[in-house]
C-alpha cells in the first residue's frame, strides 16, 4: 500500500516502528492530536490578539492569568448545548455538513512536513493533494446552507461558493509558480529546493496572492461576505448550534493552520531556518505557522469587509492576471538560467 | 484476495450504488451529493491503479469545481430548500439513453482493452515526472488540440454571456 501511495521519503515514525499498521495508527493519532490542539491555540490567540488590538479586555476571569481557561469554558458550553435541528431541515445533510467542511483540513495536515523526517506522509504529488482537498471543503458549506431550509443560510452558502470558485484559481496559480521554480510537487521536495533562497524573495507577488486567496478560501475578513452578520445573520451557519457549530469553528481555525503551513512550505522555506539561528527544524516550521496565523488575525482587526462585486472584480481582474504574468516571468527565468 | 482487491471491491460497490442513487434520487441536490461520492470512488480507483496525479486532479476538478458549480447552479435557480423534492417525468427516456451509453462504452472498452489481455496491463506507480514526460513528449499534439478546444469553448461562453449594449 505504501508503494501505491507513492511515499518518497522516510518518516521518523516508519524508522521507529517497522509494522505498517502500528505506524499508521501512530501517524493518525499524531495528526488528529495536532488538529484538535493547535487550531484551538490559534482560536485562543485570536481572542487575545483581537482584544489587545481593539483596546478592550475580553473575558479575563476564567483561570488565573489573563482568563486563560476561557477556551475550556467555551468548549464545555458548546458540549452542553442542546442539539437543535430546524423542523424543515434535511436532517442527514444538515448533520453531515460540519464533518464534510472539517475533514479536508485534517487531510491537508497529513502532508505538512515539520522536518525532513518529521511528517506523516510525503506524497509525490503533495501540493496537488493539498489543492484538491482545500477545494472540497466548500461542499460542506453548500450542504449546510441548503439543508438548513433558511433563506439567509442559502444566500450565505451561495456567496461562499461563488467566492471559493473565484479565489481557487489564484490559489492554484500561485502554487503553480512555486512548483515551476522548484521542479517538484512533493512538499518536502519544495522545501529542499529553497535551501539557498526562500521563494518569497523571487515570487513575492505570488506569496501575497496566495495569502489573499487563502483568506478568501477560509472566508476570513476582509472576505467574510458569506457570514456577513449585519446582512445575513451568520450565513450558512445560522441554524447551527452546540457541537456542530463548534465543528465549523474548528474547521475554520484548522483551515488557518493548514493554509499557513502550506504558505510556509511554498514560500517561506518550510522547516528550513535562517542561517545563524540554530533552532530545530520543527520549531522553525511551528514559528512560521504561528507568524502567518497571527497575520491572518491581524488582517481581521485591520480591514473592513469587501462588497460582493468588489470581491469578484478583485479576483478576476487583479489577482488572476497578476499571477499569470508572474508565472510567465518564472517560466522565462527557469528556462533562461 | 489482496488488500488492493478488497479496496477495489469496496470502492466499486460504494461508487456503483451511489451512481445508481444519482439517477434515482428524487431530489436534485441529493443527486449532486451522491455524484460527489461516485467521483470520489473513481478517484480512489485511480489511486489503486497507481495513477496518483490523475486521482487528485480528478478530485480537484470534478469534486472541487464541477460538482460545486452544479450545486451552485441548482441552488441559485430552482433547487427546493430543505426536504421538498424536484423530479422530472422523463425517466424512461433517460433510462434508454443511459443503457445505450453503457452498452456503447462496454463495447468500445472491450474492443480496446480485451479482458483476456488484462495481464499485459501492469499497474505501476506513475510519478508526476512520468505523466509530464508522456504528455509533453509523446502526446503534445493531442494536448494542444484539447487546449485549443477548451479555449474555443471559453470564448464561446463569453460571447454567449456578454450583454452587448450596442445592439
Amino acid at each position: 500500500m505504501i508503494d501505491v501511495l507513492g511515499q518518497a521519503g522516510t518518516s521518523f515514525i516508519d524508522e521507529f516502528s517497522s509494522n505498517f499498521w502500528a505506524a499508521l495508527i501512530l501517524k493518525t493519532v499524531l495528526v488528529m492530536g495536532f488538529f484538535l490542539v493547535v487550531p484551538l491555540g490559534v482560536g485562543y490567540m485570536e481572542h487575545k490578539v483581537l482584544a489587545h488590538m481593539q483596546g478592550r479586555l475580553g473575558p479575563m476571569e476564567a483561570g488565573a492569568f489573563h482568563g486563560w481557561a476561557q477556551l475550556i469554558a467555551d468548549g464545555v458550553k458548546f458540549i452542553q448545548k442542546e442539539n437543535v435541528v430546524p423542523a424543515a431541515a434535511d436532517r442527514t445533510i444538515f448533520s453531515l455538513a460540519p464533518a464534510v467542511a472539517m475533514v479536508p483540513y485534517i487531510a491537508i495536515l497529513v502532508v505538512l512536513p515539520f522536518s525532513d523526517t518529521f511528517f506523516a506522509l510525503d506524497l509525490d504529488v503533495g501540493i496537488f493533494f493539498v489543492m484538491a482537498m482545500s477545494s472540497v471543503s466548500v461542499i460542506g458549506v453548500l450542504m449546510a446552507g441548503w439543508s438548513s431550509a433558511n433563506k439567509f443560510s442559502l444566500i450565505g452558502a451561495l456567496r461562499a461558493a461563488a467566492q471559493l470558485i473565484a479565489y481557487e484559481l489564484p490559489l492554484v496559480l500561485a502554487a503553480a509558480g512555486v512548483v515551476m521554480l522548484a521542479g517538484v510537487t512533493s512538499m518536502i521536495g519544495i522545501v529542499e529546493a529553497q535551501e539557498s533562497l526562500w521563494y518569497v524573495v523571487p515570487l513575492f507577488p505570488l506569496f501575497v496572492i496566495f495569502m489573499i486567496a487563502s483568506l478568501a478560501e477560509l472566508t476570513r475578513t476582509p472576505f467574510d461576505m458569506p457570514i456577513a452578520d449585519s446582512e445575513i445573520i451568520f450565513g450558512a451557519y445560522t441554524e447551527y448550534g452546540g457541537l456542530k457549530f463548534a465543528f465549523f469553528l474548528l474547521a475554520e481555525y484548522g483551515g488557518i493552520v493548514a493554509l499557513s503551513g502550506i504558505a510556509a512550505v511554498l514560500f517561506l522555506g518550510g522547516y528550513k531556518g535562517l542561517p545563524g539561528i540554530p533552532l530545530p527544524d520543527p520549531v522553525w516550521m511551528a514559528a512560521k505557522i504561528g507568524a502567518l496565523s497571527f497575520m491572518v488575525i491581524w488582517l481581521r482587526a485591520t480591514f473592513p469587509r469587501l462588497r460582493e462585486d468588489q470581491l469578484q472584480r478583485f479576483a478576476w481582474l487583479t489577482l488572476i492576471p497578476v499571477s499569470l504574468v508572474w508565472i510567465l516571468g518564472a517560466a522565462v527565468f527557469k528556462v533562461a538560467f | 484476495m489482496s488488500a488492493q482487491e478488497y479496496a477495489f471491491t469496496v470502492l466499486a460497490v460504494v461508487g456503483g450504488l451511489s451512481a445508481i442513487a444519482v439517477v434515482t434520487a428524487r431530489n436534485v441536490v441529493h443527486a449532486a451529493l451522491y455524484l460527489v461520492v461516485t467521483l470520489l470512488s473513481v478517484g480512489g480507483v485511480y489511486l489503486l491503479l497507481g495513477a496518483e496525479f490523475v486521482a487528485w486532479v480528478q478530485i480537484l476538478i470534478y469534486v472541487g469545481a464541477i460538482v460545486i458549480l452544479f450545486l451552485f447552479g441548482l441552488m441559485l435557480t430552482k433547487a427546493p430548500i430543505g426536504r421538498d423534492t424536484l423530479d422530472n417525468q422523463q425517466r424512461w427516456l433517460g433510462a434508454l439513453v443511459g443503457v445505450g451509453v453503457f452498452a456503447g462504452l462496454v463495447f468500445l472498452i472491450q474492443e480496446a482493452f480485451p479482458v483476456q489481455d488484462a495481464e499485459r496491463f501492469e499497474t505501476f506507480h506513475a510519478t508526476t515526472d512520468a505523466v509530464g514526460e508522456s504528455i509533453f513528449r509523446n502526446y503534445v499534439l493531442p494536448f494542444e488540440a484539447v487546449s485549443f478546444l477548451l479555449l474555443a469553448a471559453l470564448i464561446g461562453a463569453i460571447v454567449l454571456a456578454r450583454k452587448d449594449d450596442a445592439s
